[in-house]
């Protein structure tokens, strides 16, 4: 799998958790700080371990989540 | 231009149609029946849409749909079905859409009867839904009078972005008159910037929306519509005048009311009273100005209604006490009688007391 | 790097309004990314309805109408009408399409009007409060049935799907769910098809989406969502309940 690249845009997140129980690697935690509406944030801790499937993303009602793959090189 | 013999109901749509109306959404009910039998087979001919919707509720907002989309709409019926509209009338005029409603006035309340009546009136002109808002309000008195005002409704309309209504009963829907429809010149109705017809890339978008959930936008809002009612009350009052000139006694009367009343002037004349008629075409805005000016030159009004008094208070309004002003009415599908308005009238004229 | 996940044109750029953990918000994008992959946003025409997504006039990026409390089909139908070649769709709530808006709904699935109505099902009444909805389960508590709805007293849920599979007029019904990214990823394929059946001009075509109201069924954004697995699935079973075919195409 080519390297990917979660980014959770932390001022739109309501701290609901549903991105984290559908993450397969489980490496979307809650910050500890609070965002600008008075929400914990969801943040993602190791990048490297993140495969960019989007699942998060999938699941997130807020659009806080975007996704960005590296091309597998072909041949 | 020859004349064609023309029912007053099938009227309203051939001069809808003319006017460049192709959309009517309708639901059943007597006394309108013939317009929507009419517009059923005319409709197909000029490309237009006729459709029977589920309920007058359903057919109220059909037309919201069809206006906001740009067209020239329109939807007819009676008391109890204009009642259902009144929410969709609401919202029409808070959207600020253009559409023509037909209401052909029954006796009432409740189910009433069938038989002609005025006493939608307030419904009417003092807006039967929730909100500051107004409709216009255009009150024929002959079929001729129909295919003109069927023109003006769909051009008021629309130069006012406004829900206009067209008000009668089933006696002017039903009787049969000869009237001169003019070369069949279908007008293009103007262009609509504002409708909702799919957003252009780079384009403005379009919201067909009654909804402004901050108090201070809604009042703006208000304020906005205020503005647009003040300029057509400035500018849309129609009435006719009958005999007003040496008037002592004047009958304020309109629709079917007013068309036996002007046999009861004709009569009173006769017989050397100086009697005059003032018909309001437009029941919003009321002709208050007509009103104004010649309140202190008379003795007295007369207000000859098909209900139990509704209108009189706006004749009350413009005359400002300045004289006394008497009613007349019949009610629940009942008709005034000329020889029975005369008496009134002949009562009333040397300062006799009211019945 | 490739963008795989991206918010839709068709979506404005602005926060919801929506609780935390409330669905409306995936069904939105949902609806936006189809209207982009099929390339429509010049020619959709939303009619928002009454309820918590009326907003949804504001999140989408193109032309849209606010209807009246349920009356959102009898808009459509009007702007279809004028506009035949135009992607028109209502989206509705339960307490606007199958409470008030019932009459609207089933008549325009009865006259086989070629819209689209996205029907989210959350089984209470959100904005005003947590009422019971025709949708509301037995025994669910609600701020109308306190002590949990009683068939004796409010009659039985109403299933929408099965209600308008008999009527002729309705081309494709199917109902979805957004609990889990699974079901999340089939309720845009439906959402997807029946827009291609209404351009198709075939009918009346609804998607059912059930969703869930953290606020109001007073449980966490991710209990809410296995409430409605474990409660509103079983009572409303997913999947398609008139597809074209059937209608002989």
């Amino acid at each position: 799998m080519g390297k990917a690249l979660v980014t959770f845009r932390e001022d739109r997140c309501k701290g609901c958790k549903l991105c984290t129980a559908v993450c397969p690697k489980q490496i979307i935690k809650m910050a500890d700080h609070i965002n600008v509406m008075g929400f914990h944030p969801a943040v993602v801790e190791n990048q490297d371990k993140c495969t960019g499937c989007a699942l998060c993303a999938l699941m997130c009602p807020d659009l806080v989540i975007e996704v960005a793959r590296e091309e597998k090189k072909v041949g | 231009m020859a004349k064609v013999l023309m029912k007053g109901n099938e009227a309203i749509g051939e001069g809808a149609v003319r006017a460049g109306c192709r959309y009517f959404f309708g639901y059943p009910i007597t006394p309108q029946s013939e317009l929507p039998h009419y517009l059923a087979k005319r409709m197909p001919e000029v490309g237009g849409l006729y459709l029977q919707s589920e309920s007058e509720t359903a057919a109220a907002n059909m037309v919201f749909g069809a206006a906001g989309a740009g067209a020239r709409v329109m939807t007819s019926s009676s008391g109890p079905g204009i009642s259902l509209m009144q929410e969709g009338i609401s919202y029409i005029a808070g959207a600020e859409l253009p559409c023509v409603i037909v209401n052909m006035i029954r006796g009432g309340p409740g189910l009433g009867n069938i038989a002609p009546a005025q006493s939608d009136y307030f419904q009417a002109v003092k807006g039967g839904g929730h909100g500051d808002y107004r409709v216009i309000c255009l009150a024929p008195a002959s079929v001729q009078e129909i295919i003109d005002l069927m023109q003006d409704a769909f051009d008021l309309a629309d130069k006012y972005r406004n829900p206009v209504m067209l008000l009668a009963d089933g006696v002017l829907g039903q009787m049969m008159e000869p009237v001169e429809l003019g070369e069949e010149k279908f007008v293009q109705p103007p262009e609509k910037p504002w409708a909702a017809t799919g957003r252009k890339k780079g384009g403005p978008k379009r919201l067909i929306n009654s909804l402004y959930i901050v108090p201070e936008e809604c009042e703006q809002h208000n304020l906005k519509l205020a503005k647009k009612y003040a300029v057509i009350s400035r500018e849309e009052q129609r009435w006719e005048e009958y005999h007003l000139d040496d008037a002592r006694l004047v009958i304020v009367a309109f629709g079917t009311s007013a068309r036996v009343c002007k046999a009861v002037v004709d009569r009173a004349r006769d017989e050397g009273m100086a009697v005059g008629l003032l018909r309001p075409i437009t029941v919003w805005p009321y002709p208050t100005g007509v009103i104004k000016r010649i309140r202190e030159k008379v003795d007295r009004f007369l207000v000859v209604e098909m209900n139990m008094g509704q209108m009189i208070e706006d004749v009350r309004l413009a005359v400002e006490g300045a004289r006394p002003v008497h009613f007349y009415g019949r009610a629940g599908g009942m008709m005034p009688v000329a020889r029975d308005i005369f008496n009134e009238v002949k009562k009333l004229y040397n300062g006799g007391a009211e019945q | 790097m490739k963008k795989v996940f991206t918010r839709p044109e068709s979506l404005k750029d602005i926060p919801f309004h929506y609780c935390p953990g409330c669905t409306h918000g995936i069904v939105h994008r949902l609806v936006a990314e189809v209207i982009d992959e099929m390339d429509m946003y010049e020619r959709a025409l939303g009619v928002a309805p009454v309820g918590c997504s009326v907003f949804i006039y504001n999140y989408m990026d193109f032309d849209m109408y606010q209807a009246a409390h349920g009356r959102a089909p009898a808009v459509a139908t009007g702007i279809k009408r004028v506009l035949p070649d135009r992607l028109v769709f209502t989206y509705q709530g339960d307490g606007d399409a199958a409470a008030i808006g019932t009459g609207e709904l089933v008549h325009a699935a009865a006259r086989g009007e070629k819209i689209t109505v996205i029907f989210i099902n959350n089984a209470v009444y959100a904005m005003t409060g947590g009422q019971m909805a025709p949708t509301t389960l037995l025994g669910q508590k609600t701020t109308t049935t306190p002590a949990g709805r009683d068939a004796g007293i409010n009659g039985m849920p109403v299933k929408v799907c099965e209600m308008l599979a008999p009527l002729d007029g309705s081309a494709y019904l199917a109902r979805v769910s957004v609990h889990n990214p699974k079901n999340i990823v089939a309720a845009k394929k439906a959402i997807r098809k029946a827009f291609d059946i209404q351009m198709r001009g075939d009918g009346f075509t609804l998607v059912e989406v059930l969703s869930s109201c953290p606020t109001n069924w007073g449980l966490s954004p991710l209990e809410a969502l296995k409430w409605l697995e474990q409660n509103m699935i079983p009572y409303y079973p997913l999947g398609e309940y008139k597809t074209p075919a059937e209608v002989g195409k």
